[in-house]
């Protein structure tokens, strides 16, 4: 295998993009990734993308995407993995580059979610669910993600402040990112008493509906320094799944995908969890950044909670988590949010984040989760 | 779900029919053709228990749009007697007063209509039952 390095991102702000059309949003974020690289063409594609059918009624986005953005007969591919659709698409991209098929590829993401209504958006997302075992009795995203709060809150004595803490530090990260779609404060109190969605989560627990888009470049590591920007290195790559439906997991408290994904990507980087020195994660509920940071070994089991709330996750904490603002704050257009975590990594390990810059960051892991855990993607990248 | 899914869902919907790993022994709702701790494939076919535990639960307050009438309704995870786990709705019970560990038995009962096509679904539903 080949090093590979990320040489180029791109993402606009997220919001509800309601003047924009599903490609020109896409290429647009695609344009800036090229520019940022400084190439004009790519050897390959990789887009994720969830449910364009049921969001926009367009599938064939690999197809849809080449021709927009002026890349002729490349081979495009759009890819899906529910919510982790981003992560895989880098991860394809990864595995092309490293294979030696193309030098020059990008992945990209990209989701519409606000052309339909809030049921049927809903309902799209549910089925990267068992809709056969779980779906028919009425199930919601946040419905599992609620049921496994209550078994972690029951096992570990997790708090429903300790999840609403999570919401407090994602969305004041997000106050320093432009490209956030909700750039507001919340409190405590302000989280455990907005609307109730499935208990004991409320809707400032739930990461929102976005239209949104992101990409990057991916290159040989010894091509580096033929572009204009330092490169950032990819040190890690883990994938894996676990059962489809939440039920058929022994235990609810933990996301074994999860760990299964960190693993191979620690092993791959030869770093462990104390290597790292910021984490993009995916809180698309409270509740999951919590699972996730123990499921990364990054705390302890049962110790998510407390670490939250001891500011152990905040900007200037010992391992910052979703600097970025997270889903929560800048949005969950589900298949471009895999791709948006490694344009953060990338900036801050770049030293170009701003306000909300991790100062000293050097190794950064982005974990990208699909359904209620039925699927993740890990990757590490660190400074060249 | 379409009318043809729902008719292939029959036997598992009405009669809980479970399955039983002729290898390793874990009991799996629905059936399956490979068992996901052992791969064997040699299953004899049950009619599970209906009765269960709550292992852990929430009220659906934000339901999709088939099941908005319904809502809020209590969901949760029930580990059957007879081993598998399913995911039902938790009826005839206040709904803040569904914890954790409480025995259910599981009742057929409506859980949707159609929408436009106007079929009427049938599933189970978790009602609670006494020890
Ligand atoms: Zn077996």
């Amino acid at each position: 295998m080949r090093d590979v390095a990320v040489i180029g991102v791109g993402m606009q702000k997220w919001g509800e993009l309601w003047e924009r059309s599903t490609r020109d949003i896409f290429v647009e974020s695609a344009l800036l990734a090229m520019d940022d690289a400084g190439v004009n063409s790519l050897g390959a594609m990789y887009i994720g993308s969830m449910t364009p059918g049921l969001f926009t009624s367009q599938e064939h986005l690999g197809s849809v995407m080449a021709d927009y953005l002026g890349q002729k007969n490349i081979p495009s591919a759009r890819v899906e993995s529910a919510c982790a659709s981003g992560g895989l698409a880098f991860r394809m991209a990864f595995m092309d580059v490293a294979s030696g098929m193309h030098d020059v590829v990008l992945a990209g993401g990209i989701e519409k979610m606000t052309d339909i209504g809030g049921g049927d958006a809903t309902h799209a997302l549910a089925t990267a669910a068992d809709m056969q075992w779980e779906g028919v009795q009425g199930v919601t995203f946040p419905g599992l993600y609620a049921m496994m709060a209550v078994a972690h809150m029951n096992k570990y004595g997790t708090t429903r402040e300790q999840l609403a803490a999570v919401a407090v530090k994602n969305h004041h990260n997000g106050t320093m990112n432009p490209r956030a779609q909700f750039r507001m404060e919340v409190t405590v109190e302000g989280v455990i008493n907005s609307t109730k969605v499935a208990d004991p989560l409320n809707i400032l627990d739930c990461s929102p509906i976005t239209d949104g888009a992101a990409a990057v470049i991916l290159v040989p590591a010894d091509m580096v320094k033929k572009f204009k920007k330092p490169g950032v290195k990819v040190i890690g790559s883990g994938h894996a799944t676990d059962t489809i439906a939440l039920h058929d997991r022994e235990d609810l408290t933990t996301l074994s995908a999860v760990t299964e994904a960190a693993e191979q990507a620690y092993k791959m980087s030869e770093k462990d969890a104390k290597d790292i020195d910021l984490a993009e994660v995916h809180d698309c509920f409270t509740i999951a950044e919590i699972i996730v940071s123990e499921s990364l070994g990054l705390f302890e089991r049962g110790k998510g909670g407390p670490a939250v709330e001891a500011g152990e996750t905040s900007l200037g904490g010992r391992i910052p988590i979703n600097a970025s603002g997270g889903l929560k704050s800048k949005g969950h257009p589900v298949g471009a949010t895999g791709v948006a975590q490694i344009v953060e990594l990338t900036e801050q390990l770049r030293g170009e984040a701003g306000d909300r810059q991790v100062s000293g960051a050097r190794v950064g892991l982005a974990q990208n989760m699909g359904g209620s855990g039925g699927s993740s993607l890990v990757h590490i990248l660190e400074v060249m | 779900m379409p009318t043809a899914r729902s008719w292939r869902a029959y036997p598992q919907t009405y009669r809980l029919e479970a399955a039983r790993c002729s290898k390793c022994g874990k009991a799996f709702f629905p059936p399956r053709l490979v068992c996901n701790k052992c791969n064997g494939r040699q299953f004899e076919h049950f009619d599970m228990k209906r009765t269960g535990k709550v292992v852990t639960h929430t009220i659906i307050r934000t339901p999709s749009d088939e099941f908005s009438g319904q809502a809020p309704f209590a969901l949760g995870i029930i580990q059957m007697d007879d081993g598998p786990r399913l995911t039902s709705q938790i009826v005839d019970v206040p709904l803040e007063d569904v914890r954790i560990g409480m025995p259910v038995k599981l009742e057929f009962r409506r859980v949707s209509s159609e929408g436009e096509a106007g079929a009427i679904q049938y599933g189970h539903k978790a009602v609670p039952a006494r020890d």
